[in-house]
């Protein structure tokens, strides 16, 4: 029982985390055909403006700041970078956007040093919230959770009530057509592009503390996030949210289980003291994001929610 | 090597001297290099970097085969390569063991062909769904196997060594050609061979209707189809000798490391093997090599010398993804070219004006990186090339980035505006 | 890193082949300095850069002054290969290593082979932190000389600690996967069977190794299976992020730790740990001791301001090489190898002994406590750690047999 409880609340908010993380990339990916390696280096960058921007004011002004400068960033690339690319094709694109992840990485490094800096939960959210089961649960998960659902709510608000939500809307779905209604499609691709990279930049900056800000921090959760929009399907928020979620549930629920493959395939003859029946679900946790998206590519090429094929 | 820039249009059908010229001689040249480096009397530095050299040309050449001649982005070629070599290293077990007749006479010279072997076998096996697919999901399957291999390698601890990797000792069982294996002489001897026969191997593949058929199904898959192949089925051919040429690597590998751990066959080096063949230009048989010998010398010795030499390599690939997407073979070919087409001197000024206006701003960038990087150690130290003082807070760091970058900029300006003044 | 850039450059050229210059005699220190694992092999890399300017100062190593040259291996058992290979090339005839025994494994066997293949080039690895129990047992190598007690005698450490307290009757153990972690889970297991056989052993987990960003659930299982204490041989990152979800989800058991003192632990565990976390080293920094000792600690805490003395077996270790060279009479490897078995050295926490059997090191061990009531803190926490007489175990208790058949090079 504790162990379902624990389990569900922290794949909750993982999967709010993952959602936040790849909701922009869906977005671009779905309206540009870009693959954005480098998003997850913007997840990076969001969690170490707000290390430096906390350090010489607080969390509050990083919170709003940080993710506006990743978005800055994200334009700049867009704009200088992708732009020029574009015409050689969706792998040019996608191999620049690869060096830039090792270009972000980097920098990063040498600005922020090699190691992990201490980017610390605010002290106004540094206390056990309630206690559960005798465990004491961290104000500061409750707190992201909170953010998620206010970034999900705004979001869906700006996407179905506003004008500029109705535009990007069409160009998920017909990119071309509403190039021809006249509306301007580069700076479109500009701004959703800043825009998915300020909404990483916003995990960034409260996952950053939750977990941990160092430079490897990209490259753990970039091949993720990839799982994410593949699974969830093109052009579908819905389908990215439903696929996160699923994948912070499978994967924290996958280490609470004690069980291991001699318990469960037992009957078939496997001993505990064999490799393979000695395999502990819990150990195959990090293994199941890429399982599905393998299987999934193979099986539903369109995703969950997907309305067209990769 | 052969080059594909340059050809008589002449005659469509390559005469006999220009087969020989493009086909026969840079093999030969290959050859006699290879034969000729231990007589310069190398350090054991050079033999590890060579070493090192020989193992990455197999690898990119290989990787090539799929991003080069069939189109086909894999982010996790590295899995073949790390099977190839764990394979070879379990091999060398064996040898060691001398528990059976086979292995206790199989020499040690020999064991990239176990690599080939299984390289070939996990190509068939993993390329089997993954080729049903191209472009970008093709792509992110072979993102997914290379995390799941990458996973199980840490799992199944009497396959992989879990993180200890396996290890062997390549001096045991009959020796081949005198080499006793041990001194790194003689893995010379060892890692020049298998270049040369990989590299060989990879090109007779390109000259093969298989190999043909590759480049049309990258071009036009459709019109593949129409003329009665399968796209799918041509692709999974070319996969699995990819596989084995990177087993073939990673069997290389195997003797010359004498370890294998489950890193290597992560995304890390399947990335690096990207890197290499895409900034060495993926469209020249040769364009691989060139980045693998650029890559493995920046690795070793860059790497020693500037900490930010993971910097340097990322600006230099989006340059050439941007700029250059011919790489580097491109841009050589491109220079011969012009000089064998006299007359073209133009040409040549203005690109030697380009050369010299990306040199400016790019000791620039240099300095700025370099002081940077100092900067952030915290050590105290500082960058002092010829002598300068170059500090963080020194004027004249400042001074010299602006002005290579200003300079940098202009000359690349006034040799833009005379090529719009001549186009 | 700059040590590495003239190093290199001469390199680069071709020169290094010629081996080092009789002035100075070169340690390559390959350990992580960057990565999850960065400040545990930065914090090695000062502390023996320190040691090695203690002997310097005295004159040096038979009149050679002794440098520091680090590598990083990113505690990938493979590049620490590569970066060997570097050293060797460049001349370099020590090697120091420390974290990760999967590292030392490999170190230990391309030291082998690289011996047996190049004599009258011999390299020597001076091991300062691995402490798989099997380095100085089955896999022992004459060229391998351990100075850190291995994980079966910290282990007997903690586990007499646990026998005396009745009060606990269930025990869990967490640890690294890999074969580090796995020596520590088996030693902790048949120890406690042996001394208290009343105690349940009510979990056994092993995490990936460096890969762990949130250890909450861990916790939680840990919480929820009602232990009364937890032992984890975890180190560097996992530790600090394993005893940061402790506080914070307010795991109230005491936890024995082999490397509570990793850089960053203080700082994360605060007030809540005290009392509660404990430490078994061979070095406490309030346990009183010599007034040498003390100006040594106070000299690196002010060279080094970002770090706490912590790493004393490095003094330990370059002081063997450097009395074994004198006892020789000469730099060589070889040399220093036979003359440093056996060796004594009166350190300021005891003697410490050069088992020539198995070449380990025998010194006593404390069972340190995190405590508020410190002169000196780590990482200015106000917060450090403390060991009373009680809580030091002497070297014979900790001595265990080897199973070492040690094959010696003739002379």
């Amino acid at each position: 029982m504790e162990t379902i409880v624990f389990s569900l609340l922290n794949g909750v908010i993982y999967g709010l985390l993952l959602f936040m993380l790849s909701s922009g990339l869906t977005l671009i990916f779905s309206m540009m055909g870009v693959l954005n390696f480098a998003h997850a280096s913007f997840y990076m960058l969001g969690a170490y403006f707000a290390y430096s921007i906390a350090g010489v004011t607080n969390f509050w002004i990083a919170l709003i700041l940080a993710p506006v400068l990743v978005g800055l960033v994200g334009a700049a690339v867009e704009k200088w970078g992708l732009r020029s690319v574009h015409a050689n094709g969706h792998v040019a694109e996608l191999l620049f956007t690869f060096g830039l992840a090792y270009l972000i990485d980097e920098v990063v490094k040498i600005i922020w040093g090699r190691n992990a800096v201490d980017y610390r939960v605010p002290e106004l959210l540094d206390f056990p919230m309630f206690e559960l089961f005798g465990a004491q649960y961290p104000a500061y998960r409750v707190f992201i959770l909170l953010v998620s659902v206010g970034m999900l709510a705004a979001l869906w608000f700006i996407l179905n009530r506003t004008r500029a939500g109705l535009i990007i809307q069409a160009a998920l779905t017909h990119p071309h057509m509403v190039g021809h209604l006249g509306h301007n499609v580069p700076r479109i691709f500009m701004s959703v592009f800043g825009a998915g990279c300020a909404l990483a930049g916003l995990a960034g900056v409260i996952g950053g503390n939750y977990l941990v800000t160092d430079p490897a921090m990209a490259v753990q959760m970039g091949p993720i996030v990839f799982v994410v929009v593949v699974v969830g399907g093109l052009g579908s928020l819905t389908g990215a949210f439903l696929a996160a979620m699923l994948l912070g549930l499978m994967q924290t629920f996958a280490v609470g289980i004690d069980a291991s493959f001699a318990d469960i395939f037992g009957w078939l003859g496997l001993s505990a003291t064999s490799e393979l029946g000695g395999i502990t679900i819990a150990s195959l946790a990090p293994m199941i994001p890429f399982l599905m998206l393998v299987l999934i590519l193979m099986v539903r090429p369109r995703g969950l929610m997907g309305d067209r094929e990769l | 090597m052969q080059s594909n820039s340059v050809q008589s249009y002449e005659h469509l059908a390559p005469s006999r001297a220009v087969k020989i010229r493009q086909r026969f001689v840079p093999f030969v040249v290959m050859a006699v290099v290879l034969l000729l480096i231990p007589f310069f009397d190398p350090s054991r530095t050079m033999y590890s970097l060579t070493a090192a050299m020989g193992i990455n040309i197999v690898f990119a050449l290989s990787y090539n085969m799929l991003l080069g001649r069939g189109g086909l982005l894999s982010f996790g070629h590295a899995v073949y390569f790390g099977l190839g070599g764990y394979a070879a290293l379990h091999a060398m077990n064996a040898i060691d063991a001398g528990n059976s007749a086979f292995w206790s006479n199989y020499p040690v010279f020999m064991l990239p062909v176990v690599g080939f072997a299984i390289g070939a076998l996990a190509g068939a096996v993993i390329g089997w769904p993954s080729c049903k697919r191209s472009g970008v999901p093709f792509a992110m399957i072979s993102l997914g196997v290379a995390e799941l291999v990458a996973a199980a390698g840490y799992m199944f601890g009497s396959i992989f060594g879990g993180e200890m990797g396996v290890t062997g000792d390549r001096m045991v069982g009959p020796q081949a050609f005198g080499l006793s294996m041990g001194p790194v002489e003689d893995v010379y001897w060892f890692i020049a061979f298998w270049t040369f026969v990989g590299t060989l191997g990879i090109y007779a593949f390109t000259r093969t209707p298989l190999g043909k058929m590759s480049e049309a199904t990258r071009d036009n898959p459709e019109r593949v189809q129409f003329v009665g192949y399968d796209p799918n089925r041509v692709r999974y051919l070319v996969f699995i000798f990819a596989g084995a040429f990177a087993g073939l690597a990673g069997g290389m590998s195997a003797v010359n490391y004498e370890i294998f751990t489950p890193e290597s066959l992560s995304l890390v080096p399947s990335g690096l093997v990207l890197l290499m063949a895409y900034i060495g230009g993926i469209r020249y048989f040769t364009g691989p090599i060139m980045g693998a010998i650029l890559l493995t010398y920046m690795q070793s010795m860059l790497s020693d010398y500037s900490e930010a030499w993971l910097l340097y390599l990322g600006l230099l690939f989006i340059a050439i993804v941007m700029y250059a997407p011919g790489g580097v073979a491109g841009m050589v070919f491109g220079l011969l070219e012009i000089f064998r087409h006299g007359g073209a001197r133009e040409m040549l000024i203005r690109r030697v004006q380009q050369a010299v206006g990306v040199a400016l701003a790019f000791t620039g960038l240099v300095i700025l990186i370099e002081v940077a990087v100092r900067w952030s150690n915290g050590y105290g130290e500082v960058f002092e090339p010829f002598g300068l003082h170059l500090g963080i807070d020194t004027p004249l760091s400042w001074i010299l980035i602006l002005g290579f970058f200003g300079a940098g900029f202009v000359t690349l300006r006034l040799a833009r505006n005379n090529e719009e003044g001549h186009a | 890193m700059k040590l590495v850039k003239s190093a290199a450059l001469a390199a680069a050229m071709g020169f290094a082949a010629m081996g080092a210059s009789a002035e100075t005699v070169k340690i390559a220190f390959i350990d992580p300095l960057s990565g999850p694992f960065g400040p545990s092999g930065d914090a090695g890399f000062k502390q023996w850069s320190h040691a090695v300017s203690e002997v310097n100062e005295a004159g040096g190593m038979n009149g050679a002054d002794l440098e520091m040259v680090p590598f990083d291996n990113k505690v990938s058992p493979k590049e620490s290969l590569v970066q060997l290979q570097k050293a060797i090339d460049r001349g370099i005839r020590f090697i120091a290593q420390g974290n990760g025994s999967s590292v030392a494994s490999a170190i230990i066997d391309a030291v082998n082979k690289h011996n047996k293949r190049n004599p009258g080039d011999e390299i020597l690895f001076l091991n300062y932190a691995a402490v798989d129990p099997a380095f100085t047992n089955e896999k022992c190598s004459f060229w391998h000389f351990r100075f850190d007690s291995h994980v079966d005698m910290k282990m007997s450490a903690a586990t007499d600690w646990i026998a005396e307290r009745d009060e606990i009757e269930k025990v869990y153990v967490i640890g690294q996967d890999y074969s580090f972690g796995k020596a520590v889970a088996s030693a902790a297991v048949g120890q406690l069977e042996e001394k208290r056989p009343d105690i349940e052993i009510v979990g056994n987990e092993l995490h990936p190794l460096g890969r762990v960003k949130d250890f909450t659930p861990y916790i939680q299982k840990i919480i929820s299976s009602d232990a009364d204490a937890v032992i984890t041989g975890n180190w560097g990152a996992d530790m600090v992020l394993l005893v940061k979800a402790a506080i914070d989800s307010g795991l109230e058991a005491p936890i024995l730790t082999y490397y509570g003192g990793s850089l960053g632990a203080a700082t994360a565990m605060g007030e809540a740990a005290v009392g509660q976390v404990m430490q078994i080293s061979e070095f406490v920094e309030n346990y009183p001791t010599t007034d040498e000792q003390i100006a040594r600690i106070e000299d690196f805490e002010e060279t080094y301001s970002e770090n706490d003395y912590y790493y004393h077996r490095a003094y330990n270790a370059v002081h063997f090489l450097d009395m074994a060279a004198e006892k020789a009479g000469s730099n060589d490897p070889v040399d220093i190898a036979f003359a440093m078995e056996g060796m004594t050295y009166e350190g300021p926490y005891g003697t410490v002994t050069m088992r020539a059997e198995d070449h380990q090191v025998l010194q006593d061990l404390f069972v340190s406590t995190f405590s508020a009531d410190v002169e000196r803190d780590v990482e200015d926490t106000g917060l450090g750690w403390t060991a009373s007489d009680e809580a030091r175990i002497p070297a014979s208790a900790t001595a265990p047999p080897t199973s070492c058949e040690m094959e010696r090079p003739s002379r």
